[in-house]
C-alpha cells in the first residue's frame, strides 16, 4: 500500500510571507501478516514559492486580503489546484502572532486551504516546525546527540532543544533577529525596543535613529546578541543577556551538557561567506550571521536543510502526523479543529471506574466557559497490554465521567498513547449513541489543542496536527 | 615460501612448543570444589535472568557509546551487545538463552490446563491426536475430529453461523494462557457493537490450522476465526495467531487465509488485536473472502 497526501504550509511572518507545498507518502511498515503500522515514510517538498513581504495594515495587523492574492498567486504558478490539497498548516508566526489576525486570514484563505488546513499562531509550534524544517531532530537521531535549534528571523529566534533520542523537550523564543534595527542608505531608520530593554539591563546603548550605520558602531549590540544566544546554549556563564532579551512571557533553562547547535532562519543565510556590503538587507543580519559564526567557540555547528524557508517547510511537511493504525471512529463528520485537550494524572487515570469518572467529570469544569462546555478531547495515557476487564473499567469510567460533556450535545473524542484505542471505541460504542472517536498512539497535555482530519490509507488511520503549547504552560 | 616449506615451518613450531610445555597431568585430587567467598544465605534467592528485558541490557565493557546503543537495541529483541568472555557468551547470556529455549520446549510439551478451558466457559474438543507426541509428529491428524467430537462441533456452532470462534493449543499452550481470553473477549465485544452474534467459543487439543477447514466444512460457518499458540521461538513463548477463514472446506488453498500473527506483550496487544480481528471479520462478511482475496 502506498498512498500520499499534499499538504500546504504557509507561513505567514511579521517581515515574510512564504507558502510551500509537499507530498506526505504513506506507508505500511508491517509485515502483511500483522496488525498495520502505518506511517509517513516521506515528506517532500514539490513547490517553495518566492518569499513575499506580508502585507500588513498596521505594525502588526496582517491584511488579509492581500495574503490571499499572495495565496492565489502562488497556487497558480505551483500547478496544484486548491482542490488537491489534503491537509496543511497556517502558520502565524512573530509580532504578527495574534488570534485576531488568525482569524481573518483563515477565513480570508477557507477557499484555497483544503478542508483540513489549520491555523495557528504561537511561538511554541513556530520553533518546533522551524526546527523540524531544518532537519534538527533527524539530526540528533542520526548523530545519537543533543541538539539545540536556532531559528533565527527578523524579530525573534526560535529555540528547540531535541534529546539524542530526537524526541522534543524544551522551546524557547529570544527577541534576537536580524531586523532589530532597519538601515536605509546608511541611516538607521529602526531601533526594536528590546534593544533599550537590553540597555536597561545593562547592555550596550542602541545607535540613535538617523545615526550612520557601520560596523563598528554596531558591534556592541551585535556582540550582546550573539552573547544571548549563548548563554541560551550554556556555552557562556550568566544569564544576564539572555534574561534581557527573553520574549516576555517565555521561559528558558539552557539546556545542561554537550549539544550541536543548529541554525535556521534568514540570519542562517548570512553566516556563510560575507558579502561586499554588511547592509545589503538593510539590516543586522549579515552582521549578526558573521557573528553568530565568529561566536558558538568549542561547540559543534550545523546549518539547517533549509535555512530562510525553515518553518514554512516545517508547517507543509512536518505540521501533519498520523495516528496509530488501529482506531475507533464512528459518525464523525471530519475535519474536527482546535479541541482543546484534556488530560488526567496518571494517578487519576489508576483509579476504578468509578474514580475515573469522577476525575474526568470534575476536570470538565474547567473547560465550560460562558457558554457551557464545548467540544474536547480526552487524553488518557492508557495501558501497555490491559485486560479486557481494565478495558472495560476504563469505557465505563469515560461513559460515566463525560456525562455532562454528553449532555450538552458533543460527543466523546478519546485520545491513546498506548496502542488500546480501538478496543476501547469497540467497548464504548454500544454504551454511546451517535459520534465517537477514539485514537491512539498520540501523546498531548492539558493545555493542547488537537486537529482530526478525515481517515486515510483505507480508513486504518486519520492524520492530526498536534498543537503543543506545553512549555510555557 | 611454497606450502611445503610452511608445512615444514610450523611442524616444527608445534614440536618445538610441545616439547617446551608437556600437557600437565591431571588427577583427581587435584580438584578441589570452590570454596564460597564470605557467608551464604541460605534462604537468599538467585535473581531471575529470565525477567531482564534484553533490550534493555548491554554487556560491553568500556563501550564508546552504550546509549546510542541501548537506543538501537529497544527496536529489536536480537542479542547484540552482549560482550564476550573470550571467544563465547557471557555467562548471563548462556545461560539466559538455555532459559529460553527451556522455555519454549516447556510451552510446546505443556498442556492448556482445563480449568483455563471450563473458567472462560470454551467447549471443549480434541482432534484425532491421543497425545503430545502424536501431534507433534503427525500434523494430519491434528486437522480432523473423529465422529463424537465432529458430532459436538455441529451442536455447538448450529447450521450455518455467521462466525465461529475456536481456540487452539497450537505449538504454545503458554500463548494461548497469555493471549487468548483477552483477546477473545474483545473479538466478543467488537462483533455484538457490529451486530454480529459472536455465539460460543471451541476449544481445540491438539489443533493445527487446518483444523478450521473441518469445522468449517462440519457447520457451513461463513467465517471461522481462529486463535492458535505459534511455535514458539527464543524471544517469545508466547507468541498467539488468529488465523481467519471465509467460508472455509476440506481442501482449501492456505492463500484464503488471513493472518494476524505477532500477538503478545511486546507485539500487538491481545486486546488490541482482538479489536482489529472483530473488524476484519466485519469486512471478511461484508466482502465475501479472506486471505489473498480480500483486498
Amino acid at each position: 500500500m502506498q498512498e500520499a497526501l499534499l499538504s500546504v504550509g504557509i507561513d505567514i511572518g511579521t517581515t515574510t510571507t512564504q507558502l510551500v507545498i509537499s507530498r506526505l507518502t504513506l506507508e505500511n511498515r508491517a509485515n502483511p501478516f500483522s496488525v498495520p503500522q502505518i506511517s509517513i515514510a516521506q515528506r517532500e517538498v514539490l513547490y517553495r514559492s518566492g518569499i513575499h513581504f506580508t502585507p500588513l495594515r498596521s505594525d502588526t495587523a496582517i491584511h488579509a486580503e492581500g495574503v490571499r492574492e499572495i495565496v492565489e498567486e502562488e497556487y497558480r504558478r505551483s500547478g496544484f489546484q486548491k482542490g488537491q490539497i489534503d491537509t496543511g498548516a497556517v502558520i502565524i508566526t512573530g509580532e504578527t502572532a495574534r488570534k485576531e489576525n488568525a482569524k481573518e486570514v483563515l477565513n480570508a484563505l477557507s477557499a484555497y486551504a483544503g478542508d483540513f488546513v489549520v491555523a495557528t499562531a504561537g511561538p511554541d509550534l513556530e520553533s518546533i516546525l522551524a526546527a523540524r524544517g531544518a532537519g534538527a531532530d533527524r539530526c540528533a537521531r542520526e548523530k545519537h546527540a543533543a541538539v539545540l535549534h536556532f531559528d533565527i528571523g527578523g524579530g525573534t529566534s526560535n529555540l528547540a532543544y531535541f534529546t539524542p533520542e530526537g524526541e522534543l523537550a524544551a522551546t524557547g523564543c529570544l527577541d534576537v533577529g536580524g531586523r532589530l534595527i532597519k538601515i536605509a542608505d546608511r541611516q538607521i531608520t529602526y531601533v526594536s525596543k528590546a534593544l533599550h530593554r537590553l540597555a536597561d539591563a545593562g547592555g550596550p546603548p542602541p545607535p540613535g535613529l538617523g545615526q550612520t550605520a557601520s560596523p563598528d558602531l554596531l558591534s556592541p549590540v551585535i556582540d550582546a546578541l550573539v552573547q544571548a544566544l549563548e548563554q541560551a546554549a550554556g556555552l557562556r556563564p550568566g544569564r544576564d543577556r539572555l534574561d534581557a532579551l527573553i520574549t516576555a512571557g517565555t521561559k528558558w533553562t539552557p539546556p545542561p551538557g554537550p549539544l550541536i547547535c543548529s541554525f535556521s532562519g534568514g540570519v542562517a543565510d548570512c553566516m556563510g561567506a560575507a558579502p561586499a556590503d554588511p547592509f545589503l538587507y538593510g539590516d543586522l543580519g549579515v552582521l549578526l550571521g558573521q557573528a553568530i559564526r565568529a561566536g558558538f567557540q568549542g561547540v559543534d555547528t550545523r546549518l539547517g536543510d533549509e535555512t530562510i524557508r525553515a518553518t514554512v517547510v516545517g508547517a507543509g511537511s512536518h505540521a501533519t502526523d498520523l495516528s496509530g493504525a488501529t482506531v475507533f471512529y464512528r459518525g464523525i463528520s471530519f475535519p474536527l479543529k482546535n479541541l482543546p485537550v484534556l488530560k488526567l494524572t496518571q494517578a487519576e487515570e489508576a483509579g476504578d471506574a468509578a474514580q475515573l469518572a469522577g476525575a474526568i467529570s470534575s476536570k470538565l469544569c474547567w473547560f465550560a466557559g460562558g457558554d457551557g462546555l464545548t467540544q474536547l478531547a480526552l487524553a488518557l495515557r492508557g495501558i501497555h497490554n490491559p485486560t479486557y476487564h481494565r478495558v472495560q473499567e476504563v469505557a465505563q469510567g469515560v461513559r460515566q465521567g463525560l456525562q455532562p460533556l454528553l449532555e450538552a450535545g458533543f460527543f466523546p473524542v478519546l485520545v491513546l498513547e498506548s496502542d488500546m484505542a480501538k478496543v476501547l471505541g469497540q467497548a464504548l460504542a454500544p454504551q454511546i449513541p451517535g459520534p465517537l472517536l477514539c485514537l491512539d498512539g498520540i501523546h498531548l497535555d492539558s493545555g493542547d489543542y488537537l486537529d482530526v482530519g478525515a481517515p486515510v490509507a483505507n480508513g486504518a488511520v486519520v492524520p492530526v496536527v498536534m498543537k503543543t503549547l506545553v512549555f510555557h504552560s | 615460501m611454497n606450502e611445503k616449506e610452511l608445512r615444514a615451518l610450523v611442524e616444527r613450531m608445534v614440536a618445538e612448543l610441545a616439547g617446551q610445555a608437556p600437557t600437565p597431568q591431571v588427577k583427581g585430587s587435584d580438584y578441589h570444589p570452590m570454596e564460597p567467598e564470605g557467608p551464604t544465605d541460605s534462604s537468599a534467592c538467585l535473581e531471575d535472568i529470565a525477567a531482564i528485558d534484553l533490550r534493555e541490557q548491554y554487556l560491553v565493557e568500556n563501550p564508546t557509546n552504550a546509549p546510542a546503543f541501548l537506543a538501537l537495541k529497544k527496536k529489536t529483541p536480537a542479542r547484540l551487545g552482549v560482550g564476550r568472555a573470550g571467544a563465547r557468551y557471557k555467562t548471563i547470556t548462556m545461560l539466559r538463552m538455555r532459559a529460553d529455549h527451556a522455555a519454549a520446549q516447556d510451552s510446546v510439551f505443556s498442556q492448556v490446563p482445563e480449568t483455563f478451558i471450563s473458567q472462560h466457559g470454551y467447549v471443549f474438543a480434541q482432534t484425532l491426536c491421543q497425545e503430545k507426541d502424536e501431534y507433534l509428529t503427525r500434523p494430519d491428524r491434528g486437522r480432523r475430529f473423529d465422529e463424537q467430537n465432529q458430532a459436538l462441533i455441529q451442536r455447538t456452532f448450529g447450521t450455518s453461523p455467521q462466525v465461529a470462534l475456536v481456540v487452539g493449543d497450537g505449538l504454545s499452550s503458554a500463548a494461548i494462557e497469555a493471549n487468548a481470553a483477552d483477546c477473545m473477549e474483545a473479538i466478543q465485544a467488537g462483533l455484538k457493537g457490529y451486530g454480529i452474534e459472536p455465539g460460543p467459543v471451541l476449544f481445540v487439543k491438539y489443533c493445527r490450522v487446518g483444523a478450521s477447514d473441518h469445522i468449517g466444512e462440519l457447520t457451513g460457518a461463513q467465517v471461522v476465526c481462529m486463535l492458535v499458540g505459534e511455535r514458539p521461538g527464543l524471544v517469545t513463548a508466547e507468541s498467539m495467531s488468529a488465523y481467519l477463514t471465509y467460508q472455509p472446506y476440506l481442501g482449501i488453498p492456505e492463500s484464503k487465509r488471513t493472518v494476524i500473527s505477532n500477538i503478545h506483550r511486546q507485539g500487538t496487544t491481545a486486546v488490541e488485536a482482538g479489536a482489529h480481528i472483530a473488524d476484519l471479520i466485519k469486512t471478511m462478511l461484508e466482502k465475501k473472502a479472506s486471505g489473498i482475496d480480500l483486498r
